[in-house]
């Protein structure tokens, strides 16, 4: 191939002045494994002159050796690079292919069919305008097809391709194809799409891809590469409000205060008038700074430097907007979420949420219902597997600038990161922010911890006792309590198995009710620890993920991990409560140390071997450390 | 207001991914490999933090095969923009005197190229190297995020990739573990093309059509730089016009008859190409699967 015709009288000016002014369209192909559709982007591929010679050489090759054609040209092996792909037959991963057309310039992302990998999809949709999503016609509409057309509108493609595939395994019949479309547009109405096509093809043999085929007289419409060429696509308006996040501070020296960003919505002009959120500060641009000179003004994508005209404090994460319509702010919202982790989502558990530049701790409060994509029916849930989709409500620990997703997807979408692994465990969309975000306040009260903490002579903190059950935690805290009580100090003990006939009496011990039970216990710690208490818990505490956000209530040196370190079979051989026998008969589900993980701290304050000290001799250490910290 | 041209949409979106690194990694670095993609990545860094300089340094990781105008090229590059470069030489295939000729092309590679860019990054301590990678060049690529997570021993999981949605993205390390970071990513041969004339980016020389001393080995043009390379019985360097799409170790770049000796001819002429760039390139034909494996093992 080449890009051009041979000999063809070349003006290479005129040709990239006409290539620079297409539009770009960028593209999903989606729906189940197996239905092709590596096969028809291969076929698009070739079929509109995109391969080069020594990529056809080697297609050829690959086809005869690990083709599953018989020989014949396997397009699948065009995209499906990966040697676990070939192995499989299958796409892992989102590849990412160009090519362009007199009329535009597209960027296909061919998007993995298989369940496992549908965080991949969603990778691709994200980016995009349209989607084609195929179905195989002997199969017809399938949980995949659903799932799919539901992520899609989810992350706000607008247009969908239905190709009805393999039709000439069906021998082109009309009434085939018509079923399925209906099939689907009784499903997809819902969805709110803006359009959705249906064209009968045999990617395989090129039917409809980029000619009209003769094999089916009664479709009338375009075949794909016509309609991927005409489709039009509806820009953001252009008066959408100025939305510019704060990405980088450039301060080169004393005399240059510049911010760096993407402009995600709107335009800009030297001296218009903007507000900074979450502040609320207000000034005017000064200059619209760029490598190539200083701009009167710039608009939408463009990657610029802002410098004001008042010296403001303004960090990363901050957005800079339109003084007339700013964002929204608020630390509460309604959002939809897709979960695409192994490990499930919890509820309380704390994760990182980036929007645009900002990063914040977030909890995910309340599941209010996931989706199922089939039905569409709403379904109650404590928990979000890998996934899932559902509607929650979630808290940021402080307050950020937003647009509700549908208005700007740059300051309405995000990604969930877990605390641990720092893997990108989910995604999500927000719908609007809570009222209560913007109903309760802080309450100011003048009478401060430190003011009661002076009164009783003692510095408050909070002794977080953490080990296996049967490890020794609630003897030696007791013990604790006893020695500082007898030293004249107030304190507090909070013990695992009485706090759960009273205050989390509700809570079971699965993982979404282990990580709100301690939820609560470090809320609950923490009032008395600003009531000026000292407060000893004694729970297995298990994962690591609450520890560490109980810790993140406390100021630096208030909150002591005391790991009372014991073996687990020291531990079930001492089995004070009979617990882990029960365990062991598997009369108790979900027995941390049997079939439900413990998670050991990696760097206590304390750390209790209580194979070597007595109990005593372990309160004794622990009070003689915490009365001498500083 | 115009929306962007095409071009101008991929420059701004280089950067924006430039940025986000720079801000949210603790010591990154980008790989210079002084091709045409390098030019442009370098280019793209230096507009990005403008008018403050370059916030990180770059690093050659050289296999001591390069073309010796790209030696030369390089350092009037460093001179120009007053870089912090790095040059990073493996001393272990040094001392076994590692070479094409000797070794082939994958000892030679794996050596010099993915060893010695380790050795580079631990040595250094970097978190994040940029690389000038395109998804159009080769189907392994096709498949890689723009922040490509790699673990302690600098190994890709193809299997296992963080989603990368929006332009939302992660960069969050543990201890020991990297990213390769690909602002190229959406670029295709012909936007950088367009984009060096658009830009008048100074390129190596050796991209333009000049008389060369080459010699036909296994269907390729190697060009004979210097000395060190053995002729095979009956070989005989020819003079011939010719030029580089693509830039590498000099025994393991194949050159391309042509005529171009302007930008505007190396455009008309790729536009017209039938073969693809990489054509060129002696190690993408190893095995199949090779680019993958490699970048698996730690190339970048």
């Amino acid at each position: 191939m080449s890009l051009l015709p041979e000999n063809t009288a070349l003006n290479v000016q005129e040709y990239l002045q006409k290539h620079q002014q297409k539009t770009t369209l960028r593209l999903i192909t989606c729906g189940s494994v197996d239905d092709g559709k590596s096969t028809l982007i291969g076929r698009l591929l070739y079929e509109s002159k995109q391969l080069f010679d020594d990529q056809l050489a080697t297609l050829e090759a690959d086809s005869k050796r690990v083709g599953t054609q018989g020989g014949a040209l396997d397009f699948a092996l065009l995209v499906d690079g990966l040697a676990a792909e070939r192995e499989q037959g299958i796409t892992i991963d989102v590849a990412y292919r160009y090519f362009s057309t007199d009329e535009r310039q597209f960027i296909i992302a061919d998007t993995p069919g298989h369940e496992q990998y549908t965080r991949n999809m969603v990778t691709g949709a994200s980016n995009a305008d349209l989607a084609i999503l195929l179905i195989d016609a002997r199969k017809g509409v399938l949980t995949q097809t659903r799932r799919h057309s539901f992520l899609c509108s989810l992350v706000g493609v607008k247009h969908i391709v239905l190709a009805v595939n393999k039709m000439d395994l069906v021998d082109y019949q009309q009434s085939v194809f018509e079923r399925i479309v209906e099939a689907y547009q009784s499903f997809a109405a819902q969805l709110g799409f803006a359009s959705v096509h249906a064209i009968p093809m045999a990617a395989l043999r090129g039917d409809n891809i980029i000619d009209a085929s003769k094999q089916t007289p009664w479709y009338k419409g375009p075949s794909l590469l016509t309609y991927l060429n005409r489709i039009k696509l509806e820009e953001q308006s252009s008066d959408a409000p100025f939305r510019f996040p704060v990405q980088w501070v450039n301060r080169p020296n004393l005399d240059f205060r510049g911010f760096a960003g993407t402009i995600v919505s709107g335009k800009i002009s030297v001296g218009d008038p903007i507000k900074v959120l979450p502040s609320g500060k207000q000034s005017r641009v000064a200059r619209i700074v760029t490598a190539d000179g200083d701009l009167a003004s710039a608009g939408k994508h463009q990657a610029v430097t802002l410098t004001l005209a008042d010296e403001l404090d303004i960090s990363r994460g901050d957005v800079i907007a339109s003084s007339e319509s700013p964002p929204a702010v608020a630390d509460q919202f309604e959002a939809t979420i897709v979960w695409m982790d192994e490990h499930p989502l919890l509820p309380g558990r704390q994760y990182l949420i980036k929007i645009g530049p900002n990063t914040s701790n977030v909890t995910i409060t309340d599941i209010k219902h996931q989706i199922n994509v089939n039905t569409m029916e709403h379904l109650a849930a404590k928990k979000l597997e890998l996934n899932a989709i559902a509607v929650c409500n979630i808290n940021l620990d402080r307050a950020i600038a937003f647009d509700p997703y549908l208005q700007n997807r740059d300051m309405g979408g995000f990604i969930l990161i877990d605390k641990l692994s720092n893997n990108t465990v989910g995604a999500g969309t927000i719908q609007f922010a809570l009222r209560r975000s913007q109903n309760i306040h802080w309450q100011h009260i003048d009478v401060s911890k430190k003011a009661r903490s002076e009164l009783k002579h003692q510095q408050p903190c909070l002794l977080w006792f953490t080990g296996l059950s049967g490890a020794g935690k609630s003897t030696i805290a007791n013990l604790v309590e006893k020695k500082l009580h007898a030293l004249g100090k107030h304190t507090y003990l909070l013990d695992g198995d009485n706090v759960r006939h009273g205050l989390n009496k509700d809570l079971g011990f699965t993982d979404a009710d282990r990580v709100e039970n301690i939820r609560r216990i470090a809320e609950v710690s923490k009032l008395m620890v600003d009531a000026g208490l000292i407060v000893l818990t004694a729970f297995i505490s298990p994962f690591r993920s609450e520890r560490r956000m109980a810790r993140q209530l406390f100021a630096d040196n208030e909150f002591l991990e005391i790991f009372i370190d014991t073996p687990l079979a020291v531990a079930e051989q001492r089995d004070p409560k009979g617990l882990y026998k029960k365990a062991r008969a598997g009369q108790l589900k979900n027995f941390t140390g049997i079939d439900s993980p413990y998670e050991a701290p990696e760097q206590a304050e304390i750390h209790i071997d209580s194979t070597k000290l007595s109990a005593t001799e372990a309160a004794d250490l622990i009070v003689e450390k915490i009365l001498n910290r500083r | 207001m115009m929306s962007l041209s095409h071009i101008r949409r991929l420059e701004a979106e280089s950067i924006h991914i430039i940025r986000e690194v720079v801000a949210e990694t603790r010591h990154p670095v980008m790989l210079y490999s002084i091709g045409k993609d390098s030019a442009v990545m370098l280019h793209l860094a230096l507009k990005a933090f403008y008018p403050a300089r370059l916030p990180f340094p770059l690093l050659h990781v050289d296999t001591r095969w390069k073309f010796r105008e790209m030696y030369a090229f390089r350092e009037e590059m460093v001179k120009r923009h007053d870089l912090d470069l790095r040059v990073h030489i493996n001393p272990e295939g040094v001392a076994q005197n590692i070479n094409p000729f000797t070794h082939g092309s994958s000892v030679h590679t794996d050596v010099m190229k993915t060893q010695g860019l380790k050795q580079a990054l631990n040595h250094y301590g970097f978190d994040a190297a940029f690389g000038g990678a395109r998804r159009d060049e080769e189907k392994s690529r096709a498949k890689e995020r723009v922040f490509s997570f790699r673990n302690g021993q600098h190994r890709w999981d193809p299997k296992n990739q963080r989603p990368e949605l929006w332009r939302l993205y992660n960069a969050r390390l543990n201890p020991g573990e990297s990213i390769r970071v690909f602002p190229l990513s959406n670029w295709t041969e012909l936007d950088i093309w367009q984009y060096i004339a658009l830009e008048n980016i100074p390129i190596v020389p050796l991209y333009f059509a000049k008389p060369r001393p080459v010699v036909k080995r296994h269907g390729s043009l190697i060009m004979v730089d210097d000395d060190r390379m053995p002729l095979e019985p009956g070989e005989k360097p020819e003079l011939k016009s010719v030029r580089f799409r693509t830039l590498g170790c000099y025994p393991l770049t194949g050159a391309v008859e042509s005529n171009a000796t302007t930008l505007n001819d190396i455009i008309q002429e790729m536009l017209l190409a039938r073969t693809s760039e990489r054509q060129g390139r002696v190690i993408d034909h190893d095995a199949s699967a090779s680019m993958e494996k490699k970048k698996q093992e730690g190339y970048f």
